[in-house]
């Protein structure tokens, strides 16, 4: 049975462009981007390119891109750069019960060492609400941190109402926009953000490699100290293989984000068209506003356990939020943000996502796979 | 060689050597195998360093090396509700319990079984050291090869209807030639130790263990004739037969533990290994299970009290649906209320139940338990 997979929020194939760019750069330059030769000046060349894109993709300057390991690296280090930086404007953070853990554990880091920190609720479609963040602003605010769109639900956060409420506040505004970049158009002027997050290898280019956007101006702090690279917020000879790839995943995306957007706005109405006709009995968690990538579903009488292992079994690789580690199982704290700690939702709830692996008749194959197994455990 | 590639096995894989062996040889046979971690205990301490993660990493590698699927599921609170609390309940009343007995009944071979067979297996399979043998459609469990491991005693609350969804492919395999396997083929845990002592408990100081879930009430220690021989740290820690750790010094021979008055609190201890208030010759045991039927009338087999003793001759007397008698041969020592007691036909396995009360020439030894 070939396996289908429908869990491109988690990682994404590459693209093969992208392999191509990638192993080029890799037979052909070799050099540190530092070095003052012939070879240095090589990498040091694709660097800047990749740079360009990646600062024109966000609509930034050149100068605001940090190069990181990924959105994990990129989070921790827009949340706790800016937090030493800024303690003596002011000791309160805002973000939400529905971060990612690259945030929210960096977030708790910053409070065991003693800020003062709000956790915002959503509404039951997974959504901040703009003014509970006006509610939560004090003089001591000086970090507001909100995803642009959930990885869990794919629902799309309020940000460019949140960045207009922030203009004239001291608060410095992050988003982790991993999910969003690539598939929603984004510029940083428009969303009032100070810092962005992205990662490569969700959007089909390499693993290992990210950014984040800083602007300028911004008092941030370095979290580790070396070399000048990076403009020595990130020191660290520069994974120049990655960063071509990951250029040319950012053109890519680019180039066919409307074609992208049609297809797979067009596979997650399939995948519910071709649940619903087989009979099951399921409901979506988040259903407006929401990225076309993601959907996220609920199957009443059944647990997530049992459903990703039996998914797993009969050729459907998808995930939950809960975390599952040797065997301990907690409920998502999405899900329970959205429906209350106790809701069997946040236990029984599956994230399904499409993207470049998938072709039509996978989604239709996948649908009446999953609708067996749903069948099976509920009795 | 049939074609097992139809028949899905899910192993119970523990993350020791036995399951990843277990594993290894359904693989060889050709069958589906899925490897399946339980998580039954939550043991994160103050760093969060948790055994159960380091284990599962093990099962990890080797269904890596196996190539076979792998998941982990968690059973804690099964675990919690029918194991934990018989064992905390059973020390409350004074007993020595077998959470390894309970474990393999509602858990491995209930739970667990149940989550397999949803996830499409036809059997599940674990590393213990027991055979199963099919007789007319009956299933029947025979004692591991290996005399020294064998563990029918803490399967003796199986059936025949378990069984029939059941494989031991290490039955018939001695120890050092599992082993030996698991180092031929490079298995990721083949020089792994063998986990001691009760899974939850692990390595950790056993009354450090217990005093947390229960208060710790110390009191007298008393001869059988009323003689004050100090103090007790609580009778939960004592079992029939203990030597250790009783602390009474002077002359004569070494002290033991034969017996607990719950209401007084009080331990009775006497000297000599071989004194007389250890011993008894017949018990009361409920719970009872036959793996195959129960006998209608009074039974001569062997019995085992104790994991790794020798088996004893007995006559098993059928009291109610719950409860037998057990008259022996010859004069046992030692024997504690909360142990199982098992009974074999020669190499059969025929169940087993929980000693509840023990008898000295037809007399209730009231001060056993």
């Amino acid at each position: 049975m070939e396996p289908i997979y429908l869990d491109h929020a988690a990682t994404t194939p590459m693209h093969p462009d992208v392999i191509k760019e990638m192993n080029h750069t890799m037979e052909t330059t070799f050099g540190n981007p530092s070095s003052v030769h012939y070879f240095g000046r090589k990498a040091r060349k694709y660097l800047d390119e990749a740079r360009r894109v990646a600062s024109n993709s966000i609509g930034a300057n050149e100068k605001d891109i940090i190069f990181t390991s990924g959105g994990t690296e990129a989070d921790n280090m827009a949340l706790l750069g800016t937090a030493l930086a800024n303690k003596q404007k002011g000791n309160h953070i805002i973000t939400t019960e529905i971060e990612h853990h690259a945030t929210l554990h960096a977030i708790q880091y910053l409070e065991h060492q003693g800020f003062e920190v709000t956790y915002l609720p959503v509404n039951e479609m997974g959504q901040v609400i703009v003014e509970d963040v006006e509610k939560a602003l004090t003089d001591e605010t000086i970090l507001v941190s909100i995803m642009m769109v959930n990885n869990e639900t794919g629902a799309i956060q309020p940000i460019e109402q949140i960045g207009k409420l922030l203009q004239e506040h001291q608060a410095y505004f992050h988003t982790d926009a991993v999910q969003a970049y690539g598939l929603l158009s984004i510029n940083v002027q428009q969303l009032g953000v100070d810092l962005l997050t992205t990662s490569s290898h969700k959007i089909n280019g390499p693993k290992g490699i990210g950014f984040l956007y800083v602007k300028q101006g911004v008092h941030f702090e370095a979290l580790h100290h070396g070399g000048e690279q990076e403009r020595k917020r990130r020191p660290g000879t520069e994974n120049i293989p990655a960063i071509v790839g990951f250029q040319k995943a950012i053109e890519l995306a680019g180039a066919e984000r409307n074609e992208r957007t049609e297809t797979y706005n067009y596979y997650k109405q399939l995948f519910v068209d071709s649940l619903q006709e087989a009979g099951i009995k399921f409901s979506v968690n988040s259903s407006k506003e929401v990225i076309p990538t993601i959907i996220n579903i609920s199957f009443p009488g059944t647990n997530v356990e049992a459903l990703l292992m039996n998914f797993d079994l009969d050729g459907i690789a998808a995930s939950s939020g809960s975390a599952c580690t040797a065997g301990s199982v907690e409920a998502s704290h999405v899900l329970s943000a959205m429906f209350g700690k106790g809701s069997e939702r946040t236990l029984n709830s599956i994230r399904f996502s499409f993207g470049i692996a998938n072709n039509e008749q996978q989604i239709k194959t996948a649908a009446n796979r999953i609708a067996k197994v749903v069948n099976r455990l509920r009795k | 060689m049939t074609d097992n590639s139809n028949t899905r096995v899910v192993v119970g894989m523990s993350g020791g050597v036995d399951s990843s062996v277990t594993a290894l040889l359904l693989k060889q046979q050709g069958y589906d195998v899925v490897g399946i971690f339980m998580k039954n205990w939550d043991d994160t301490d103050e760093f969060g360093v948790c055994t159960a993660t380091e284990d599962f990493d093990d099962v990890v590698r080797v269904c890596n090396q196996l190539d076979i699927p792998y998941y982990a599921v968690n059973f804690e609170k099964q675990y919690w509700d029918k194991v934990f609390t018989y064992f905390l309940d059973e020390y409350k009343a004074g007993r020595t319990p077998n959470p390894d007995v309970m474990c393999n009944k509602e858990i491995k071979f209930k739970a667990f079984l149940e989550h397999a067979l949803s996830l499409g297996a036809d059997y599940v399979a674990t590393g213990h050291y027991a055979q199963v043998r099919e007789v007319d459609g009956r299933y029947e469990m025979l004692r591991g090869v290996d005399d020294n491991k064998d563990q029918t005693y803490f399967l003796n609350q199986l059936t025949s209807d378990v069984l029939a969804k059941v494989m031991f492919p290490l039955g018939h395999l001695p120890k050092k030639e599992v082993r030996r396997i698991a180092n031929e083929h490079g298995l990721a845990t083949a020089t792994k130790k063998d986990s001691t002592g009760i899974c939850f408990i692990g390595e950790r100081n056993f009354k450090e263990f217990l005093s947390e879930y229960l208060p710790a009430q110390p009191g007298k220690m008393k001869t059988m004739t009323g003689e004050d021989k100090g103090q007790h740290e609580g009778l939960m820690y004592y079992t029939i037969g203990q030597r250790q750790g009783l602390g009474i010094g002077g002359p004569g021979d070494p002290w033991f533990v034969v017996g607990k008055d719950l209401e007084k609190n009080v331990l009775f201890v006497e000297q000599g290994y071989a004194n007389d208030y250890l011993y008894s010759d017949g018990l009361i045991a409920t719970d009872v299970n036959w793996i195959n039927g129960a006998p209608t009338e009074a039974m001569v087999c062997t019995a085992k009290f104790r994991y790794r003793q020798k088996d004893s001759k007995v006559t098993v007397v059928p009291i109610d649906d719950n409860r037998v008698e057990v008259i022996f041969d010859e004069r046992e020592r030692a024997i504690t209320p909360g142990q199982a007691v098992v009974f074999y036909d020669e190499e059969v396995c025929l169940g087993g139940a929980t000693i509840d009360e023990i008898f000295k020439d037809k007399e209730k030894l009231n001060y056993v338990g």
